[in-house]
């Protein structure tokens, strides 16, 4: 056995010298099945369930820089299937359901954490809202449960209910929503991935595709040509700059976003709150540091770090929220890159390019998703048919006018 | 980020709104047989490019004009603002 209480006390004795990586470091073969571009959660996750739940053989995974060093190491660790739309909350549902048995699923301690997150209401048109997102929760499956503000207070007596301008009037809450411990979930998928010959292939860029006659034959990488017969890009933030070595053109622009936390605290927040009156949201870590997010700066960037507006806003808010944040000080912030469609939703779907298949566009929504992300991923590339679960995520929907926008925005990808 | 306003000189970005890609001037022709993809591509599709990106931002807590900034989404330099005006009527596209 790798991990027992036993091996912690004998590792801690002797310098934790003894450690060994869990996954192998191989060089790339000429040839693969199938190819994912991208080693962060999705890409991971994708090909951990090819590989367990599909049966595909011949499987690698290339990864620019090192696996889970973008997205899944910069985000917020929130899950949660709290959305409207048909097209959109049975996937999260379905992602939901398999956090639910993910540790058991591939044996790694992703500390899944079902503490709740609750969505507070500030008006009488917020309730109306937030009342139909609950019923279409439960009609979809998920639960959602209306708190009156006395319920809520019992739970975070510290909340300013009485704030002048947004009062608290209660709150949508879905108890089984939650955090995870990031970092892990791309371990445990590498991992497991790994163990079922997955080939994950490290500092290994991919600079170009070989189309031929409308047929994806393989990548050129920066360690050479590989050839697949099946390639799937899940690259999130730099998708637009992948595909465009594929001439292809995204609905999608790529935003920075910033998250923040706090220097370690005792527990004082043991759930999800998110402000319903501003864009904030805040949870504390294990480790006691209180981990909170807004708004995108709102601009197209690359940049991985963010200006300093956005910070202001988000530390307004939350102290409009929960006055008593004022007295933390802030000990990291950080940006990541995410790509914003169109309509706020993901795309799951070939390309026109017979072989290459594309899945991005995840909004600041990616890392909820990761599971069923990379479980729909796995079955449009192994079977060649959408999950039933990700039949709207196709890139046709907006030349056919069939968006799937939660919030009503329209095309304008910072507002989503 | 300092935005260089060509009337009011140097403002704070905070004062402005973001649109999107400068390309958003150039609005297809309805008539054109093409158009239905055309105002898919226009309305839709972006180049989203990493590095210098034509961009357009309206002056909302100023005096309300629209820029077209070029700056470089990777270190979010700018390099060039012009009135959206001007870069229309160079195109032809306003009077």
């Amino acid at each position: 056995m790798r991990y027992s209480g036993f091996q912690v006390i004998k590792e801690a004795l002797t310098g934790h010298k003894g450690w060994k990586p869990v996954w192998r470091d191989p060089e790339p073969q000429s040839h693969y099945d199938i190819i994912i571009i991208g080693g962060g959660g999705h890409g991971l996750a994708t090909a951990y369930y090819l590989a367990k739940e599909f049966g595909e053989k011949k499987i690698a995974v290339l990864e620019k820089g090192w696996i889970g060093g973008g997205n899944v190491g910069r985000n917020t660790t929130i899950i949660r299937s709290n959305y409207l739309l048909d097209g959109n909350e049975p996937f999260y549902e379905m992602s939901l359901k398999l956090w639910e048995g993910l540790e058991q699923d591939f044996n790694y301690n992703a500390m899944v954490s079902q503490r709740g997150i609750l969505n507070l209401i500030h008006s009488d048109a917020q309730r109306d809202a937030f009342t139909r997102r609950g019923n279409a929760m439960i009609l979809n499956g998920a639960d959602a449960e209306m708190l009156s503000t006395e319920q809520i207070l019992d739970r975070y007596p510290f909340l300013n209910v009485n704030d002048a301008r947004f009062p608290i009037k209660g709150g949508l809450a879905q108890h089984r929503g939650g955090t995870v411990r990031h970092d892990a979930v791309a371990w445990g998928y590498a991992r497991g991935a790994d163990m079922r010959g997955v080939d994950i292939i490290q500092n290994c860029e991919v600079t170009g595709f070989r189309l031929e006659n409308g047929k994806c034959l393989g990548v050129e990488t920066s360690r050479g040509f590989i050839g697949a017969n099946k390639v799937g890009c899940a690259v999130a933030g730099s998708s637009s700059r992948l595909m465009s070595k594929a001439d292809m053109q995204l609905p999608m622009e790529s935003h920075v976003l910033q998250a923040f936390v706090s220097e370690g605290l005792k527990p004082v927040i043991p759930g999800v709150i998110t402000f319903g009156a501003g864009h904030f949201y805040c949870s504390q870590s294990d480790k006691g540091g209180l981990v909170f997010g807004g708004d995108l700066d709102g601009y197209n960037s690359y940049a991985q770090r963010g200006n300093m507006p956005v910070v202001e806003d988000v530390c307004e808010s939350g102290m409009a929220l929960m006055p008593m944040l004022g007295r933390a000080r802030l000990l990291r912030m950080w940006g990541g890159i995410m790509d914003m469609s169109m309509d706020g939703s993901p795309i799951i779907d070939k390309t026109h390019i017979d072989g290459l298949y594309f899945n991005g566009g995840w909004c600041y929504g990616g890392f909820k998703a990761t599971p069923a992300s990379g479980f729909c991923f796995a079955h449009l590339l192994s079977r060649d048919t959408p999950h039933p679960n990700a039949t709207d995520f196709r890139f046709d929907r907006f030349s056919r006018g069939l968006m799937i926008d939660e919030k009503g925005m329209g095309n304008q990808p910072n507002l989503h | 980020m300092i935005i260089n306003h060509p009337l009011l000189g140097p403002r704070d970005a905070a004062e402005f709104t973001y649109l999107g890609d400068a390309s958003l001037i150039n609005r297809p022709d309805w008539q054109s047989d093409t158009a239905d993809q055309d105002f898919y591509e226009y309305g839709y599709l972006r180049s989203n490019p990493a590095g210098i990106h034509r961009e357009l931002w309206f002056h909302e807590a100023g005096d309300r004009s629209w820029l077209v900034v070029t700056r470089n989404t990777v270190t979010h330099e700018i390099s060039n603002v012009e009135m959206a005006r001007d870069v229309a009527r160079t195109q032809g596209r306003s009077k």
